[in-house]
């Protein structure tokens, strides 16, 4: 177990996906008005699950898991420009994706005030 | 793409408005030249329309940019106004090609397809000060 893992824990994982996703999204919602462009996006459960998995060469690297765990969006609507976009559904996930990340990072000022209280020994 | 360094959301969002604000001017110039008469069919005004490509970095990051304008392919309207200072032998004069009720549509889109990107741009903004703040 590397010292990042052993002091973050999950969380340091976790921002980096997080990170990764709000990328693609934002891919997605610069494109909406690409012609042929296809949505993509990650199962963030199944990334976070290979991110943190220990095998025998250690966890796997951020972006393999992020690589793995990619599909393509299934449109509710397609449309006749063969882009499957749709920008409610593009953005109520950037949305929740923002604050999720924030959540991790909370998480992880926890963890480092915890670890400054004791090093100060308080 | 700026710099060496992989795509980041800055890049994306930052070009996808370059490109957005591409396509706002050229609905600006075609509704400018919206009811411009002229007096033959090869002088009259076309409707031009930027066409977007995305830009890929890696799998699924990607801008995108505007691969070339193109003018369309809309016929000029042929008007008979014998008066017209401009009108040709038959008493013809020509109006340009552009639907200004498209180009109306166009633009609202545009301009919403802006502000979206405008705040993808302010929530990678405040996500990234935030973590340079963690732990202080």
């Amino acid at each position: 177990m590397s010292l990042e893992d052993g002091l973050f824990g999950i969380h340091g994982k976790a921002l980096a996906l997080r990170s990764q996703r709000l990328s693609l999204l934002a891919s997605n919602i610069a494109n909406a008005s690409t012609p042929n462009y296809k949505a993509r996006d990650i199962d963030f459960d199944a990334a976070l699950k290979e991110a943190t998995a220990q095998s025998s060469r250690g966890p796997a690297d951020v972006g393999q898991a992020v690589d793995d765990a990619m599909g393509y969006r299934v449109p509710l609507q397609p449309s006749l420009d063969g882009n499957t976009v749709e920008l409610s559904t593009e953005q109520t996930l950037f949305a929740e994706n923002a604050v999720k990340y924030r959540t991790t990072l909370s998480f992880l000022e926890g963890r480092i005030n915890t670890i400054n209280r004791a090093l100060k020994g308080e | 793409m700026s710099g060496s360094g992989p795509m980041n959301v800055f890049d994306i969002a930052g070009r996808a408005m370059s490109a957005q604000l591409v396509r706002l001017n050229a609905t600006a110039s075609n509704m400018a030249n919206a009811g411009n008469v002229t007096g033959s069919a090869a002088e009259a005004y076309r409707a031009i329309k930027p066409v977007f490509q995305s830009v890929t970095d890696s799998p699924g990051v990607s801008t995108v940019k505007v691969a070339n304008v193109v003018t369309t392919d809309a016929e000029p309207t042929k008007r008979h106004d014998p008066n017209h200072p401009l009108a040709d032998a038959n008493g013809d004069v020509w109006e340009a090609a552009v639907d200004s009720n498209a180009e109306m549509v166009d633009m609202i889109e545009t301009a919403r397809m802006y502000q979206n990107n405008v705040q993808v741009l302010n929530t990678a903004k405040s996500l990234m000060l935030e973590t340079i703040r963690i732990g202080k």
